[in-house]
């Protein structure tokens, strides 16, 4: 037992003080927040660019579009569309706005400038001539109707819904849920494990190989028993994962905190998620708009500890049952093979059920209450994959708890078949090796 | 009583028999030579010794009881096929090997400084293994195998990769373990080495034994009772003079001494031959051609080959 944790020290630090572990894991979170600030940026960013634009109007429009902003329109008369482009440098026109004679009929006018017209320009641009030309037709059609009060009570049918989705918690409490939040987080903890699987179980397959074609395997094995160091080097690789994942969720919680405080400064963010209606925001986030106050309350909501516990604690059996399933396989793979080229024959049984399982997952986020989601999550070659997708959604504990046992059972199986396979594959060199060949091996005794 | 002894070992993999009944015996404090051409089966014998296979019939005995688990640190091995992680320093993976055969990291790392002072590779602690050469590589794995002071030590070809200093190194490491009282286990098919340091040999072909015993023994059997006598005077003359019991293998003529390899046939003795050519040339040397390990060697396999 002591060498077991001798080896897995070993296989832990060796890979834990390479630099590209280092970089990798202090450097992904900063680029995910980073790449997510510079958006966020990018769309809260406010246009500060001051721009005059020229208007030709040749409609019978009277100032239909008006200044507003950093944006001036300014009304040119008696000057054709020529003179007006001959002056742009000179007066520093941004663009020149053309309203046709006829824009009641066609619906159309023009904005020329030398440079792309930006998306904020010509969308406002729009819309003030479209709000002109309705409110136009709007009053006449109210003049001509003779109706009291019509234009209140047109005003009065617009109703903005929104939908709050509540959830019932195993005790019938209810709690307030997010689908959009929970579709969220389903993908990408299972994207993770997916990941995790991937490049973990390659590490240990790659570990493999090297005290293969390095030789040393044999003074290893004649200190512990070959088992021990499959397994010494799978729980190691294992903890280095569990490692970065560990300092992921607790750099991604630094930056979040750090960006909320930016965001919503002086808000406390309890009785933010408490309240229920605007009047009750507590001071600081009367600033937000109604809109924004549902989005913070609902991503506050799922941020309920429980149910983050819940959701930490089912991703850390899934990634270590479903890692230390395909790892063991990965090591058998690893001591049949002289270097990694000679990989990919025996690497597709294991690769074809991890790509299934993601793209299973992509279904049953869509129906998570479907006979595919069901054996998906069940069957231990998908389910830590599948499953991951589907407990934010909510599963029964039944369902969970048979998965979590099969999981279990068949990473002893797997375990057991693969380090047969091991004790033999690591002390032949210079062979191919077939299917027939590893079929063999599974039936030498010792 | 034998301190280590392999009783009747059989190992069948798929299609063929690695090991068929073979026993060997070795005594305390002795180099037992495990000889054989490539393929024959020592490295699967050695293999079980490790417990890194296990028999399929036979036993194995370590100091009068069955071998066991834990009898892994009272054994060193230093295998054919041996390396070291490239990646990993020299002192960080010593220390790493000898604590996977038992030692505390303390320990191993004092017992180390002083093997490496001895070797004069102690500057080469915090280098990484890949920036060594394959010589001194081979010097940190002996050490890494004789470091825990093992009661048996089993080396599987340990003079391939060596240059001629550091073989003499070694060498001379191994003959002063045994004088300490370790007892050792030598493995090889280069014949030349086991003369030298060998007291007692086993030979493995196709899977079984077909040749055991002390190393002099052996020799004493497999003499050839031919005689070389280095002399002055008349070239051809023992032609003429030496009757049909002293055959005539070789002759040379030198340009200060000449030379003959005598066989002797039907019992005649090494004395009969000098009271022969005595009266007729000066003898400047006379001794007996004892055949190598290496002619015994081919000698015996082929003679198997034919049975």
């Amino acid at each position: 037992m002591n060498k077991i944790f001798i080896i897995i020290q070993r296989e832990y630090l060796s890979r834990v003080k390479k630099r590209s572990f280092l970089i990798l894991t202090f450097l992904t979170p900063v680029l995910i927040a980073g790449i997510y600030a510079f958006m966020i940026w990018m769309m809260l960013k406010d246009d500060t660019e001051s721009r005059t634009i020229a208007v030709i109007n040749e409609s019978e429009l009277v100032e239909p579009v008006a200044s507003h902003d950093f944006t001036t329109y300014k009304y040119l008369e008696n000057t054709s569309f020529e003179e007006a482009k001959a002056q742009m440098d000179e007066k520093n026109y941004y663009a020149i706005l053309v309203i046709p004679k006829n824009i009641m009929e066609i619906k159309m006018a023009e904005l020329f400038s030398f440079k792309q017209v930006t998306i904020e320009v010509k969308s406002e641009t729009g819309s003030q001539l479209r709000d002109h030309i309705e409110n136009l037709k709007r009053s006449e059609i109210i003049a001509l109707a003779n109706m009291p009060d019509l234009e209140q009570k047109l005003a009065a049918t617009k109703t903005p819904i929104s939908m709050k989705t509540i959830k019932f918690g195993e005790d019938g409490e209810i709690k307030q849920s997010s689908t959009e939040i929970a579709m969220a987080i389903g993908f990408i903890s299972s994207f993770i494990i997916y990941m995790f699987i991937f490049m973990y179980g390659v590490q240990v397959m790659r570990g493999v190989i090297e005290e293969k074609s390095n030789r040393i395997v044999e003074v290893i094995i004649s200190s512990v028993k070959p088992f021990q160091l499959m397994m010494g080097k799978i729980v190691g690789v294992a903890m280095v994962g569990l490692t970065q994942f560990i300092m992921w969720v607790i750099l991604s919680g630094v930056l979040i905190a750090v960006g909320m405080a930016v965001v919503l400064p002086g808000v406390d963010m309890e009785s933010l998620q408490q309240a229920k209606t605007l009047s009750e925001l507590p001071e600081g986030a009367a600033t937000l708009n109604p809109d924004q106050l549902k989005m913070a309350q609902e991503l506050l909501g799922t941020f309920d500890f429980a149910y983050v516990a819940g959701i930490l604690g089912a991703f850390v059996f899934f990634f270590l049952g479903g890692y230390l399933l395909y790892s063991a396989l990965f090591a058998a793979v690893g001591s049949a093979v002289d270097n990694e080229t000679e990989t990919q024959q025996f690497m597709i049984p294991i690769t074809i059920p991890l790509i299934m399982a993601m793209y299973i997952g992509f279904a049953v986020a869509k129906n998570p209450e479907g006979s595919l989601a069901f054996w998906g999550s069940i069957i231990p070659l998908t389910s830590p994959i599948v499953m991951l997708v589907r407990i934010p959604y909510g599963v029964p504990l039944w369902e969970l708890l048979l998965s979590m046992f099969l999981l279990i059972g068949t990473f002893l199986l797997v375990t057991w078949i693969a380090a047969k396979i091991y004790r033999t594959g690591i002390l032949m060199y210079g062979k191919k090796v077939s299917y027939k060949e590893i079929w063999k091996w599974l039936r030498y005794h010792n | 009583m034998a301190f280590f002894e392999a009783k009747d070992i059989v190992k069948q993999y798929a299609g063929h028999k690695a090991l068929n009944k073979v026993s060997i015996s070795v005594q305390k404090g002795s180099i037992f030579g495990l000889l054989g051409p490539n393929g024959a089966g020592k490295t699967t014998l050695i293999r079980i010794i490790n417990q890194i296979t296990g028999p399929d019939s036979g036993e194995v005995f370590f100091n009068g009881t069955p071998l066991k688990p834990s009898d892994v640190k009272r054994i060193g091995y230093l295998p054919e096929e041996r390396g070291l992680y490239k990646k990993m320093k020299v002192g960080e993976q010593a220390v790493y090997l000898a604590q996977l055969k038992g030692m505390s990291q303390k320990e191993a790392t004092k017992k180390l400084k002083v093997w490496f002072d001895k070797f004069d590779i102690l500057q080469w602690w915090d280098k990484k293994v890949e920036e060594l050469s394959k010589g001194m590589q081979q010097k940190i794995q002996f050490i890494v195998t004789i470091l825990h002071e093992p009661e048996l030590l089993i080396f599987d070809e340990p003079f391939s990769g060596f240059d001629p200093i550091n073989a003499n190194l070694l060498k001379k490491e191994i003959l002063e373990l045994r004088d300490k009282g370790a007892t050792i286990i030598f493995s090889t098919h280069n014949m030349g080495s086991v003369e030298e340091i060998c007291d007692h040999i086993a030979l493995i072909n196709k899977s079984e034994k077909i040749l055991d015993g002390p190393v002099d023994q052996i020799k004493k059997k497999y003499r050839t009772n031919t005689y070389q006598l280095t002399y002055t005077g008349e070239f051809d003359k023992l032609e003429q003079i030496l009757n049909p019991d002293f055959e005539i293998i070789d002759q040379e003529k030198g340009t200060e001494y000449n030379t003959i390899k005598v066989k002797l046939n039907n019992g005649s003795t090494s004395n009969e031959l000098l009271k022969q050519v005595l009266p007729y040339l000066n003898i400047v040397s006379f001794t007996e051609i004892i055949p190598n390990m290496n002619d015994i060697f081919i000698r015996v396999v082929n003679e198997n080959k034919k049975i």
